[in-house]
């Protein structure tokens, strides 16, 4: 029971600590927004330190550092799989379609459907 | 093995999964709710970048949306403390102390809510009262939706605390290691709320 004991004062002293941490980064949020990093750079910084934020607290909050059960491990690994194949959904969706694909597949469409005519038309149904 | 064999590892790790089935179907449940917030997320991102430059539809500035980063931070914090006050309940529960425990379980409902009255009270009455519900736009709509999806994860976790730590607790006096188990698989949930506003809370309040 005394080992249990200082094994809880070590966490508690990590609960603190994460604490401080969280707070000094969400302000440290706050201040990168107000710089022009320029480009899609400021929304990077932001994500960064949220990642860093969420690493603390699924670390040190909900135990993770400490975790040795295959079981939970399977189920992050997986849903991390499903989570980042979701995530680029809207970021393949935000490109154009490669150049390759042009003289394949769409070289079935007629000449119209090519290029920004094209796409607008498309749009429009 | 039947279901009944499986709820009997309430304390002691499952020879399988390595761990109390409580737990593992907390971080499944977690997996669950992963994905939902993420499809959400990822249709806010679809939204924001096809949002035409001008008109109706197009995105809003924080001011135009009436977002406050003063009150999101706010909010922020509010979580942040609430999730240390979570995790310290555990804690106490682990070195024998419920009255201790309790006490962190009554501050964790108390700063949730807090979180809903500054929510309520300082950014959806203003935004309903000026006629910008969820129907207004694209904007209002997800914005509404994310943010009232976790609020609604809010006032679940509140109902399951505020359980635990009026009526729950009787569990204590018969397998206190049981108690405390429940009471981890409760902080898991109440973690990833507060981990889902640390992604809001750039996303919406900082953004633009």
């Amino acid at each position: 029971m005394g080992d249990a004991h200082a094994d809880i004062s070590k966490h508690v002293r990590a609960y603190i600590g994460v604490f401080v941490a969280l707070a000094i980064a969400t302000v440290v949020t706050v201040a990168a927004s107000t710089v022009n990093f320029g480009g899609h750079w400021n929304m990077i910084v932001a994500l960064v330190i949220a990642l860093f934020k969420a690493s603390l607290v699924a670390a040190i909050f909900m135990h993770l550092k400490w975790e040795k059960s295959v079981g939970i491990w399977w189920t992050l690994g997986i849903c991390a799989i499903f989570f980042v194949a979701l995530m680029s959904l809207p970021v393949l969706t935000s490109h154009d379609l490669p150049a390759e694909s042009h003289q394949g597949t769409w070289d079935v469409l007629p000449a119209a459907a090519h290029g920004e005519a094209g796409h607008a038309k498309a749009a429009g149904h | 093995m039947s279901a009944g064999a499986l709820l009997s590892y309430t304390v002691k790790p499952h020879p399988v999964t390595g761990v109390y089935s409580g737990k593992l179907g907390t971080w499944l449940f977690l997996a669950s709710e992963v994905m939902l917030f993420g499809a959400l997320f990822s249709a806010y991102v679809l939204l924001r970048v096809g949002a035409p430059h001008e008109g109706a539809a197009a995105w809003p500035t924080h001011e135009q949306a009436g977002l406050s980063w003063k009150i999101g931070g706010f909010n922020t914090l509010v979580l942040i403390i609430s999730s240390v006050t979570m995790v310290m309940a555990w804690a106490s529960l682990k070195t024998g102390d419920l009255a201790k425990g309790r006490m962190f379980l009554a501050l964790t409902v108390a700063l949730a809510l807090l979180f809903i009255v500054v929510k309520l009270v300082f950014e959806y009455m203003p935004k309903l009262n000026a006629g910008h519900g969820p129907w207004h736009n694209n904007f209002f709509g997800i914005y509404f939706t994310l943010t009232g999806l976790h609020a609604l994860h809010i006032i679940g976790g509140v109902i399951v605390i505020g359980y635990f730590l009026l009526f729950g607790h009787k569990l204590w006096y018969k397998n206190p290691e049981y108690y405390t188990n429940r009471i981890e698989c409760t902080g898991l949930y109440w973690h990833f709320v507060d981990l889902v506003w640390i992604f809001l809370f750039p996303v919406l309040y900082l953004m633009n």
